[in-house]
């Protein structure tokens, strides 16, 4: 296959960044978009240019490292995978492809198509966790035993990979997918339930705090979502802050 | 956490938007039902839109809370819309948009502009003459000019089109606003599937509705 | 130097107990008076980190990735081994301990499995109460699944994402503590070289990925949680970024490197489909509990499927050989590791293999999905003689319980696994060798600690299924918070580490001139082409079975690499910006001394054991021969210089609980 890209080239965060156009030949439709990237990296290796940075990780889809912007889609046209698990095949030969980083005021631009989801980790830190030490003396884990329904679905919520797809693909910039998903996990489990009402508080002011839009529930995030977090996690943590604030 | 903090919060935002919206919703349920008797009886439009316009209770109380519910959803939707916008400062040079979502749940405010434009227009066919005809002029009381005032204004081509045009545009904002305002009071359940399908059908029925009504008239007058 | 592994005495069930009875501890006020460095997030770091902040110690946290919540721990999806005995089934500490040892093949060190299998049941309560979704029952309680190489079902899961939960438990534990300012988190930081003051390690130099910046960090203690060096082979389960960087400069700063040539190939991954390939993808061992593994019974079956003339749905039953089942009646394709892996091996080369490669053999759940789907049309008073109902009964099960690793496959193969059976070859995946530490996880330099897959403690010679998650969080919970404050008792009146020092210049110095040295040497290679090259001589001659003639020759063609490396690698950008490929190349000098290190490894150990298999050494039915006169012991290998020049040490291992015998699984 022979392929044109268009990928956004941008030096470091303070510079200025532009889209600058690629050709690249010889690409297989087994290959992961990855790998073509790899493959275009040795390319300008071997001319001398910079390389394309880009983030990745453990290209299994799980690390949520990748994200990249392909053709106005986050992690490109295929669905529930990641970046690193779409393969050349959903492309024909002589296609142009867009790459560009995932784009939000609060995941500022690094280099070319890395971005800074610190803003992430941040929500996670002002309550994504049940205050619990990790002495091990804690009771015993089949005590409370915990409906196989609410169980599966705080699983459900909790195999969000924080990628950002949901942030890159709103048109708003809006987090909410994200931070609903950590809500929904433990509001769902006793365990959780415990610390709910401060949890939900503190994990969307610091979500406010950093920027991100407001959700319009276009639905986009859940779409783009490589892990299909469903939407019921929104309306669940719009449940969960409303009560929350109510209770003050 | 202050209580400051949820009035400024997103979610508080977005939940006052979705009030004021079904609040919208209500209000439009009863003037598409009260026009819609002027298909079938003039008279009966008549007495209920005398009714409407000389009751204490609708012109006093619930008429601000009305424009105040009208005025709120356009400020806070300007608002988020601001915010929303700032909240990307770099645009896609690519973005597909139509590939994981509706036209009309990303461009709530192209439909709300238009709307609201119409709305201007609506006051100043109806409202501005009505409240100038009551509270300026004073004139008396006459329970039998409704139905005129209406199809008057429907023998122009022009603002029947404006008026196609604009219901339109509401359908498609309510085809979005509808379910959109029962996701963010946190209503997502196993009623959910019905509700959408109700909401589907009140975003259809009742803005071409309007537009039947609006044809109507220009066709008989 | 003598190898002193401090195992405590009494029996093997007190031993711990015992240890955790007489150490010193640090008071807790002493405690915020002491830092302590984490390199690395994944299970063993980011549960240590979080533990060691709750304690009140000033942990500083690394990892390479944008976010601790990425570490590659994230990937393990199986499940987590627990000798709960919630199913009622036979499980005991004991027997996990015994399992542990049998299954490493006889190569672990008794005290350290037993501790493990002691916490393991802690684990499991830990991370429930943290909220972590494990799987359960209907009646609300948790589902057990079995493993490869145990007769229990010891095994707990969240689908085929367990270790993404457990990470993402001990991140929100991480979260809590960095929140409160106890854990100065340090992310896009890769480790370059460790800071020994007055014999004790006092800190690191790590180079800040986004900035380009050399970094000095000093605390009173360092423990390495870098994980496995399996990326030595370039293609491996191994996430892109995983790297022995801090493990090597470890070794070359004074720690002894044990068993390097302990690795793990993984007998369930989808196969290599291109020269292109630049990692592979495992398929979880579970999918063993339903699935049958064969290759076509006639050499002429297996061609025609390669050449694309025959469906593997088109064999019949008869023309199947289900090796394993076969080979291993008892344990059947639930057999370890290594055993399943070299059974594919041997399959394949002796040209059964089913892909175009001729590397590949068939995983099949068209009998599961019959078995179940009979189950659930009974179940539900359906007709259990409709083919086309029971099928669809028997794939929602399957769906359910593999749904997301099914779906991974379909994504990457093309092919639908639920109606063609999916096609796996065996692959890198852990490496049970590493940084040689004693009963308190320290190496042999005082003050530096290495605790998960960069140690090599406790899965001897051949890892089980779900046995690393165990470890890496049995590690950083429970083992080492206690070890730790007894080797920081003495210090707690020395006050902040300053990083001013000579031996902090000279570190910072060194990982500066390398820096220079690779970037300004006017090479014209990328610096995958010098991994790839160094993967290949792994795989064909370190890789699943090991002669004395092909160690060898990997020695030397490993250390021409490396001369070849340092003159000809190209890389491109500068060295004080985010640069991906100096970060790279930085790795990939280090693989290519420790690939060496690992031939010689291999090529000293006169046996086969776990995942060691030399061809020299096996028994007439073609299974690994042991040595247990001359090779029950840790080879330790102390660096000088040039990996051909390590120096070995011996670790006898005594063996007082567990009888050695040859491990059968038949």
């Amino acid at each position: 296959m022979k392929l044109t890209l268009k990928i956004w080239r941008q030096k470091n965060a303070a510079s200025e960044g532009k889209i600058v156009e690629y050709p690249i030949d010889g690409i297989e439709p087994d290959m992961s978009f990855l790998e073509m990237l790899d493959i275009l990296n040795d390319e300008l290796i071997v001319k001398g240019e910079d390389t394309v940075a880009f983030d990745h990780d453990c290209r299994e889809g799980i690390c949520g490292m990748c994200s990249l912007f392909i053709n106005g889609e986050a992690h490109g046209p295929d669905r529930l995978v990641t970046t690193c698990q779409l393969h050349m095949r959903k492309f024909k030969d002589g296609d142009t492809i867009f790459i560009e980083p995932f784009r939000a005021k609060a995941f500022p631009v690094i280099k070319d198509l890395v971005v800074d989801r610190g803003a992430f980790d941040r929500i996670q830190q002002s309550g994504g966790f049940i205050s619990v030490n990790t002495s091990g003396n804690t009771i015993d884990a089949n005590t409370i035993p915990i409906p196989k329904h609410d169980a599966d679905r705080a699983f459900d919520a909790a195999t969000c990979i924080g990628c950002g797809a949901c942030v890159a693909s709103c048109k708003n910039s809006s987090a909410m997918l994200f931070v609903s998903a950590k809500v929904s996990q433990f509001a769902l489990l006793p365990q959780g339930k415990v610390e709910a009402t401060d949890r939900v508080l503190n994990m969307v002011s610091q979500m406010d705090a950093e920027g991100f839009g407001n959700c319009t529930n276009t639905g986009a995030c859940e779409v783009e979502c490589p892990k299909g977090i469903s939407l019921e996690n929104i309306a669940r943590m719009n449940r969960e802050y409303l009560s929350a604030s109510l209770k003050g | 956490m202050a209580k400051s903090a949820l009035l400024k919060s997103s979610i508080a935002k977005k939940v006052a938007m979705a009030l004021s919206g079904l609040f919208l919703i209500l209000f439009l349920a009863q003037h598409f039902f009260i026009n819609s008797t002027s298909v079938f009886s003039p008279d009966t439009f008549n007495s209920i839109s005398h009714f409407m316009g000389n009751n204490p209770l609708v012109q006093f109380v619930f008429q601000p809370i009305l424009i105040f519910g009208v005025v709120f959803h356009f400020v806070m939707g300007m608002v988020l819309e601001i915010k929303n916008n700032s909240a990307r400062p770099i645009s896609y040079a690519k973005n597909n948009g139509a590939a994981n979502s509706s036209w009309a749940s990303r461009n709530m405010i192209v439909s709300g502009l238009v709307v609201l434009a119409f709305l201007g227009l609506h006051f100043y066919d109806f409202w501005v003459p009505e409240m100038v005809y009551k509270y300026v002029e004073v004139n008396p009381l006459d329970e039998t000019r409704y139905f005129a005032e209406l199809t008057h204004k429907f023998e122009s081509g022009i603002r029947t089109a404006i008026y196609c045009v604009s219901f339109l545009l509401l359908s498609l904002h309510l085809w979005h606003g509808f379910n959109s305002s029962f996701q963010s009071v946190g209503f997502n359940n196993k009623y959910s599937k019905s509700l959408h399908t109700l909401g589907y059908a009140f975003a259809i029925v009742v803005p071409f509705g309007f537009i039947f009504i609006a044809l109507f008239h220009y066709f008989n007058h | 130097m003598a190898l002193d592994s401090k195992i405590p005495g009494g029996s093997i069930s007190d031993k711990w107990t015992n240890y955790k009875d007489h150490i010193n501890l640090v008071n807790p006020a002493n405690k915020r008076n002491l830092d302590i460095i984490v390199v690395g997030t994944g299970l063993a770091g980011g549960s240590a980190a979080a533990t060691l902040a709750e304690l009140g110690y000033n942990v500083k946290a690394f990892c390479f990735q944008d976010s601790p919540r990425r570490a590659h721990s994230i990937a393990a999806q199986g499940g987590i081994n627990a000798a709960k005995n919630y199913q009622g089934d036979g499980d005991s500490t004991f027997r996990l301990f015994y399992d542990t040892v049998k299954g490493g093949d006889y190569r672990a060190r008794e005290a350290n499995v037993h501790r493990l299998a002691e916490v393991s049941t802690n684990i499991i309560d830990q991370c429930v109460a943290q909220g972590v979704p494990f799987a359960r029952e209907y009646g609300g309680l948790l589902d057990n699944r079995s493993f490869g190489g145990t007769l229990v079902s010891r095994t707990f899961y969240a689908k085929g994402q367990t270790g993404q939960q457990l990470l993402l438990g001990a991140y929100s534990a991480m979260n809590r503590q960095i929140g409160r300012g106890k854990i100065k988190m340090h992310n896009r930081h890769e480790m370059l070289d460790l800071v020994i003051v007055n014999g004790k390690a006092r800190g690191i130099i790590a180079r800040n990925l986004v900035t380009g910046e050399i970094e000095r960090h000093s605390a009173h203690a360092v423990v390495i949680a870098s994980g496995g060096y399996g990326n030595v082979f370039f293609l491996s389960t191994n996430a892109m970024g995983s790297n022995v960087t801090a493990a090597w400069k470890i070794h070359k700063r004074g720690a002894f490197f044990a068993n390097p040539c302990y690795t793990q190939i993984h007998p369930t991954c989808i196969p290599v489909s291109g020269e292109h390939q630049a990692k592979l993808t495992l398929m979880s061992e579970s999918l063993r509990n339903d699935g049958r593994i064969w290759v076509p019974a006639k050499l002429e079956d297996a061609k025609a499927i390669r050449d694309g003339k025959l469906k593997p749905t088109q064999i019949a039953e008869a023309d199947r050989d289900y090796y394993l089942e076969r080979r291993y009646p008892a344990f059947g394709n639930l057999v370890p590791r290594d055993i399943a892996s070299r059974a594919a091996k041997e399959r394949c080369d002796a040209g059964f293999g089913v892909n175009k490669t001729g590397e590949a053999v068939y995983l099949d759940f068209a009998a599961a999905i019959e078995r179940y789907g009979v189950d659930q049309a009974r179940l539900k008073h359906l007709d259990e003689n409709d083919k086309a109902l029971v099928i669809k009964l028997g794939t929602e099960v399957v769906a359910n319980k593999y749904g997301n690793l099914f779906q991974m496959y379909e994504k990457i193969v093309d092919e639908n696994p639920y109606s063609t059976p999916m096609m796996i070859y065996p692959a890198v995946h852990y490496t049970m060798g590493g940084t040689w530490v004693d009963y308190n996880l320290q190496t042999t330099i005082p003050g530096c600690f290495s605790i998960g897959e960069s140690n090599f403690s406790d899965h001897g010679a051949n890892r089980l299924g779900a046995s690393a998650l165990m470890q890496g969080l049995a590690d950083g919970y429970f083992v080492l918070p206690y070890t730790i404050g007894d080797y920081l008792a003495p210090d707690i009146k020395m006050g902040t580490i300053s990083t001013d020092s000579p031996e902090f210049e000279q570190a910072e110095k060194n990982v500066k001139q390398q820096i220079e040295a690779l970037m300004s040497n006017g090479g014209s290679k990328p610096a995958d082409y010098f991994h790839k090259k160094l993967g290949k001589i792994m795989w064909d001659k370190v890789g699943m079975a090991r002669n004395a003639k092909g160690l060898t020759e990997a020695q030397n063609e490993i250390a021409a690499i490396r001369e070849e490396f340092y003159k000809e690698v190209k890389i491109p950008g500068t060295a004080n910006s985010f640069n991906p490929e100096l970060a790279k190349a930085l790795r990939i000098a280090d693989f290519l001394e420790l690939g060496e290190l690992f031939a010689k490894d291999a090529l000293h150990r006169n046996e086969s054991c776990g995942g060691h298999f030399r061809e020299e050494y096996q028994t007439p039915e073609g299974e690994a021969q042991r040595d247990d006169e001359n090779f029950a012991y840790v080879a330790a290998w102390e660096y000088k210089g040039n990996p051909s020049d390590a120096v070995l040490h011996k670790e006898e291992l005594m063996f007082e609980n567990v009888k050695l015998v040859q491990r059968s699984y038949k």
